[in-house]
């Protein structure tokens, strides 16, 4: 069944002050950004016009790629991670009873945590001498797993998962409560074991809910800052194990004061995240919304 | 249900109408003035651990009840970022506290800072070799503001006496040290590489040292080519060796200053040495005062290295700088309170009692005064500076702040040994 939209004057007086707030808050400063990535400007002085020598120096500068290249890494193994995870704890908070409620709030606390404070505990319990390592039993954790530049990404990826996953639990959890019953009821009738049902129901019923929390994981990859700032001190360390396009875009701006070449990395990362949205939704079918319910 | 509802919205209308006049008579009459250059008193930024400095706006503001200054404390990592932005949108306090060296030669550059002549007031009461950090072209553009603060080598003493080992007077004498305490299951020497300036400070050691003072002064006057001297790569070569006789134990990067692991690994034992600034002092006392009464605290200059630099020569932030926006309208009271107020009698009292040297001339009469174990350590500091032929402003600060960056960068990867000591002169002549 089709439902033809038809767009008044209403509803575009509606949408009025949503659009206003986007153009103002949204469009402008991009638009902003773009003329400044052109610009040469340290922050002080009067803006000077710089042509094409940011993006030729950005897109030169190996330390665009490496960051590029850690970003894509980032995002990668972070879908991977947080993925299954978050869809084998939808699947038992999904469940009714009220200890599984009870565990559902309580993993859901890392959620409502700042990221620093999430990046100072962390940084405090991973500290090898007087961190979780101190504990009996414990001592095999006492290494720089943050100081280690082979395992400083992966412990990044690591915390952001567990702040994370909590929030795509949350998305599977109320997807998993949206397919009707009667389907597992028919299935069951016509004899499919557990594992056929999820394969069969489950998995293709969430497409739209793996589809969404998809493309929040990737553009939200795009801008893991405050994090891995808090975790590396700052840095992107050690060395620049760690240092991600939304990292190099600050140091580059706010440390080393150059406004032009960090609006060039800024819009890298929009194009970026815009290609990526554009794609997930794409691919998935997403745009085009048909129904998942027979008779619906 | 259609009653109540009007009821409430009228309700909230006369809510939000009485709230407007509210503001609006708030703002007519005791409204808070604007900040800026407009009202009648002076804003001041500076950092917010600065205590002793708030003072010094106290006394003023008491002073001058009609036109105060109004002080704004900020953290320190977002302080320079929100001082660079304020200026830039010309909106900067018409007092502000920096760093010196080359970060505040940005913003004299673009002509944001007011020059302080000697008929401003008298600026020979400064140690000559701290005013230098905010001398540019031969004027003065900020005054010294705080304690004294060069980096010196803090040792346990229970835990050298425990391996039989004296504080080292030179390199071998410390790369022998490592050694033995490695051999008791100590770690060496405390660094918070993780941050990546605490290492910055071993370079700067090492390379002054290595080549003497003149190998940074022409880096820092703008000539890259000076990281290509010999010196340097010898400095990061002596720091990688050590670096692979584990003197600074396997969780060095792993470190962050200011979780202050670090300095408790010094205080409990679990360290024998750190190299850090004349603050960590204050940090030891607050943290564990027992260690500093008990003597247990050493400290002592950075060991000779045998290379052509003088032993005496020191590095650090000589001191924190006040400066004057340029564009302010009230210079006359500005320079009333630097004058009057900073760094007077009572000011350089309260820094000492709080283990701080104040780098003013002709101390000696007050250090002779100070009770207890922080005259021992004042002292110490007193001399170091006054000896000294040169005292090199941290390379961080003291280069443009566009190089500050990839410096900070390069210490890091050569400490994981990610580039070989020729590589880390190299790459750094090429982003200078």
């Amino acid at each position: 069944m089709t439902v033809v939209r038809t767009r008044t004057p209403g509803a575009v007086a509606m949408a009025a002050p949503a659009l206003l707030l986007f153009g103002l808050f949204g469009i402008v400063p991009l638009l902003g950004v773009l003329v400044l990535s052109l610009a040469d400007w340290d922050g002080l002085g009067t803006p000077g016009w710089a042509g094409l020598a940011n993006w030729s120096t950005v897109l030169s500068d190996a330390g665009t790629w490496d960051a590029l290249w850690l970003t894509l890494r980032v995002m990668v193994v972070s879908w991977l991670v947080q993925t299954p995870i978050a869809l084998a704890l939808g699947l038992f908070q999904a469940a009714p009873g009220r200890i599984r409620s009870l565990l559902a709030v309580l993993w859901f606390l890392p959620l409502l945590l700042s990221a620093v404070a999430i990046g100072l505990a962390w940084q405090a319990l991973l500290d090898p001498t007087f961190g979780i390592g101190a504990t009996p039993g414990l001592h095999w954790l006492a290494r720089p797993l943050l100081g280690d530049p082979d395992l400083a990404l992966y412990t990044v990826i690591f915390v952001i998962a567990w702040q994370f996953i909590p929030f795509h639990a949350l998305l599977y959890q109320a997807g998993l409560r949206q397919i009707p019953v009667t389907l597992y009821e028919a299935a069951a009738i016509d004899g499919a074991g557990p594992r056929d049902r999820f394969w069969r129901i489950t998995l293709p019923q969430l497409r739209y809910t793996i589809v969404t929390s998809t493309t929040l994981m990737l553009v939200g990859s795009l801008t893991y800052f405050d994090l891995i700032f808090v975790l590396s001190g700052g840095t992107g360390g050690p060395g620049t194990a760690t240092r991600v396009l939304p990292l190099a875009m600050y140091i580059t701006g706010f440390q080393a004061h150059d406004m032009g070449r960090a609006s060039a990395i800024a819009t890298i990362l929009v194009l970026a995240g815009l290609a990526l949205s554009l794609a997930t939704t794409k691919w998935s079918g997403f745009t085009r919304m048909s129904s998942q319910q027979e008779g619906a | 249900m259609t009653r109540r509802f009007t009821v409430s919205r009228r309700g909230f209308t006369a809510l939000v109408a009485l709230s407007a006049i509210a503001t609006t008579a708030a703002c007519g009459s005791a409204g808070p003035q604007p900040t800026g250059t407009a009202g009648g008193g002076l804003t001041m930024w500076a950092l917010s651990d600065q205590t002793t400095l708030k003072d010094s706006v106290d006394a003023y503001n008491a002073d001058h009840p009609t036109a105060k200054i109004t002080l704004q404390l900020f953290a320190n990592d977002d302080y320079k970022q929100k001082l660079r932005v304020a200026f830039g949108a010309g909106q900067g306090p018409d007092i502000f506290f920096s760093w010196g060296g080359g970060a505040l030669n940005d913003y004299v550059k673009t002509g944001k800072v007011a020059e302080i002549t000697g008929a401003d007031l008298d600026t020979g009461r400064f140690t000559p070799s701290v005013l230098k950090t905010a001398t540019f072209g031969g004027k003065v553009y900020g005054i010294p503001a705080n304690g004294l603060a060069p980096v010196v080598l803090y040792y346990n003493k229970k835990v050298l006496d425990a391996a039989g080992l004296r504080p080292p007077t030179t390199l071998d004498e410390l790369t022998s040290a490592v050694t033995t305490l490695k051999g008791k299951g100590v770690t060496p020497i405390s660094l918070a590489a993780n941050s990546k300036w605490p290492t910055l400070m071993w370079h700067e050691y090492l390379l002054d040292r290595a080549g003497g003072s003149q190998v940074f002064d022409r880096i820092g006057a703008g000539d890259g080519s000076g990281w290509l001297d010999p010196s340097v790569t010898r400095a990061n070569q002596q720091l990688q060796d050590l670096v692979g006789l584990g003197a600074f134990g396997a969780n060095a990067s792993s470190l962050s200053y200011d979780q202050g692991a670090a300095t408790a690994l010094l205080y409990t034992g679990k360290a024998a040495f750190e190299l850090m600034g004349t603050w960590e002092y204050a940090n030891i006392v607050k943290a564990a005062p027992e260690f500093v009464t008990s003597g247990d605290l050493g400290y002592t200059a950075f060991p000779a290295t045998g290379g052509a630099g003088d032993p005496a020569a020191i590095v650090g932030n000589p001191s924190n700088y006040l400066s004057v926006n340029a564009a302010t309208k009230q210079k006359a009271a500005a320079l009333t309170y630097l004058k009057d107020y900073v760094l007077d009698d009572s000011q350089v009292d309260k820094y000492l009692a709080a283990g701080s040297v104040a780098p003013v001339n002709g101390l000696d009469a007050k250090l002779a005064a100070v009770p207890g174990a922080d005259q021992a350590w004042l002292r110490f500091v007193y001399d170091l500076v006054r000896k000294a032929p040169n005292f090199q402003l941290s390379w961080d600060q003291a280069l443009p702040s566009e190089q500050a960056d990839p410096l900070l960068t390069n210490v890091d990867q050569s400490f994981l040994k990610k580039i070989t000591p020729e590589q880390f002169g190299q790459n750094l002549s090429k982003v200078s």
